[in-house]
């Protein structure tokens, strides 16, 4: 029998359900405890019995068959799939241009976020194109992308009521965080732009396009050419 | 990738009426909620209703003969909230991401993505089958008036308050309306959860995440409901008053081993 390492490669670990177990990396947003994830979360499911793995920013959520096999059966493999692949390299990122239509019709809330931000609406496009943007994980709704590494200069607050339908390919601003609906939904977040690119299609393989580990840029484009 | 696992809302009546009627335990089905519609079949055809009774004037629990051009009538439910409509063969939907069941939000799946609605026709598939279709004797094992969580922490304020579902619980979230619960200070990191998560927001009205809910969850969670009462969790009706015990995770698995073997011994 393998002996799992004697210092855990994690902050903590729990059961958070008698059928998942929650490993935490860290309790904040951090490159060191990203790369963990990116690193263990894929091997994940070759280990018998895991029915789903949820990688977010700092953790990762496993969900399994607790009939075919037992919480600690799944913290014991978790630990030695993470010795092993803890040397290996991580993949090339990607980097993926998402061309947006800045506001306008696409962007209704781009004039108030300029506002709320004391910026010109050409400062605030130019801001948020001009970053980078890591893809920390995938959640919330299919497809949407948790992106990491807006500047603070154009974080604005969500709106007091949400929208009932915010159109598919919106680019928002939440906070401080920056996102796209993959497809139409409730929301709440400030629209500043649309992209035509398809974040998710159910017929496509894989059905979503970015994946964690992305790099992406926003290109602003006139809004006829979306 | 950030899509609910979706399925069915009582898991174990699906599984039990497609098990009745000679189907795979997962095939796809009609789900019924508080109020049922009345079901002509151009073919003959095996069914059976699984879950709440929706005084169909068939017996429940039971696979049933259904001659070419016969009518299966539901109506309201009387106690509990669903109902599972299996027919042999299962209904032949195209699969979206493996799944035939419906994501209202993102209308993903199942007919169109939609709710049914009146003229709709759903074909019967010719999956392979078991040769040979029953009957329940006795009747499912009874969802509690308690329903079971574990926690790590001493959830005590959830289990001595007697709570109830508010009218807009739905498949993504079951609401619950009660003495407010304390606040949890300090931030939280966006991190997956797990069907059944007890989540409590900032006012203090507990949400048991359901099966359509969000993948991440923004509020901190308190508890999870045991796997083996999930489908209590599909029969409780608007205003249902609920009350909470917190068991160990060794006691929840016993729970669940339980209750496959019932369900297996209807094969």
């Amino acid at each position: 029998m393998s002996q799992s390492p004697s210092v855990p490669p994690w902050l903590r670990v729990a059961g958070a359900s008698d059928r998942s177990l929650l490993i935490v990396f860290d309790d904040e947003i951090s490159l060191p405890a990203h790369r963990d994830v990116l690193r263990l979360a894929p091997l994940l499911y070759s280990v018998r019995g895991v029915r789903n793995v949820h990688p977010a920013y700092a953790s990762i959520l496993i969900d399994f068959d607790p009939l075919a096999v037992s919480h600690s059966d799944v913290e014991r493999a978790a630990a030695e799939l993470y010795a092993q692949a803890a040397a290996s390299p991580l993949p090339e990122p990607r980097t993926i241009e998402i061309p947006v239509a800045y506001g306008g019709e696409a962007g209704p809330d781009l004039d108030p976020v300029a506002a709320l931000t004391g910026h010109t609406t050409a400062e605030v496009i130019a801001i948020h194109s001009g970053a980078e943007y890591l893809v920390h994980f995938l959640g919330f709704s299919p497809g949407f992308p948790y992106l990491g590494g807006m500047p603070e200069s154009i974080a604005a607050p969500r709106l007091e009521t949400p929208r009932r339908r915010v159109p598919a390919g919106s680019v928002a601003i939440g906070g401080r965080q920056t996102g796209v609906y993959p497809m139409a939904s409730p929301g709440g977040w400030r629209i500043i732009g649309r992209t035509s690119l398809r974040l998710f299609d159910p017929n496509a393989e894989p059905p979503a396009l970015l994946r964690m580990g992305d790099h992406v840029r926003f290109v602003p484009v006139a809004e006829g050419l979306i | 990738m950030g899509i609910s696992a979706c399925g069915a809302a009582d898991p174990l009546s699906l599984r039990a009426g497609n098990l009745l009627v000679g189907n795979a335990e997962g095939a796809p089905a009609l789900e019924m909620t508080l109020a049922g519609g009345a079901f002509e079949f151009e073919s003959a055809a095996v069914i059976a209703l699984a879950g709440a009774d929706f005084e169909a004037g068939i017996p429940l629990w039971s696979a049933v003969e259904v001659p070419s051009g016969g009518q299966v009538r539901c109506g309201h439910a009387r106690s509990g909230a669903r109902c599972y409509l299996c027919v042999r063969g299962g209904v032949d939907v195209p699969l979206v991401l493996g799944s035939a069941s419906t994501h209202l939000l993102t209308g993903l799946g199942g007919l169109e993505g939609r709710v049914l609605r009146r003229g709709d026709v759903l074909p019967v598939g010719q999956a392979a089958l078991r040769p040979a279709w029953g009957k329940l004797s006795g009747s499912k094992p009874c969802a509690g008036p308690v329903i079971r969580v574990t926690s790590p922490a001493n959830v005590w304020p959830l289990c001595r308050a007697a709570w109830q579902v508010k009218e807009d619980s739905d498949r993504m979230g079951l609401r619950l309306r009660g003495p407010a619960l304390p606040p949890h200070t300090g931030h939280m990191l966006t991190e997956g959860v797990p069907l059944g998560a007890v989540q409590v927001p900032p006012d203090g009205q507990p949400i048991i995440l359901f099966v359509e809910h969000q993948t991440t969850g923004g509020y901190p969670k308190i508890a999870n409901v045991i796997s083996a009462d999930f489908h209590a969790l599909g029969q409780l009706r608007p205003r249902a008053e609920v009350r909470f015990e917190q068991v160990s995770i060794d006691a929840a698995l016993t729970l669940l081993k339980a209750q496959e073997d019932w369900l297996h011994s209807l094969v």
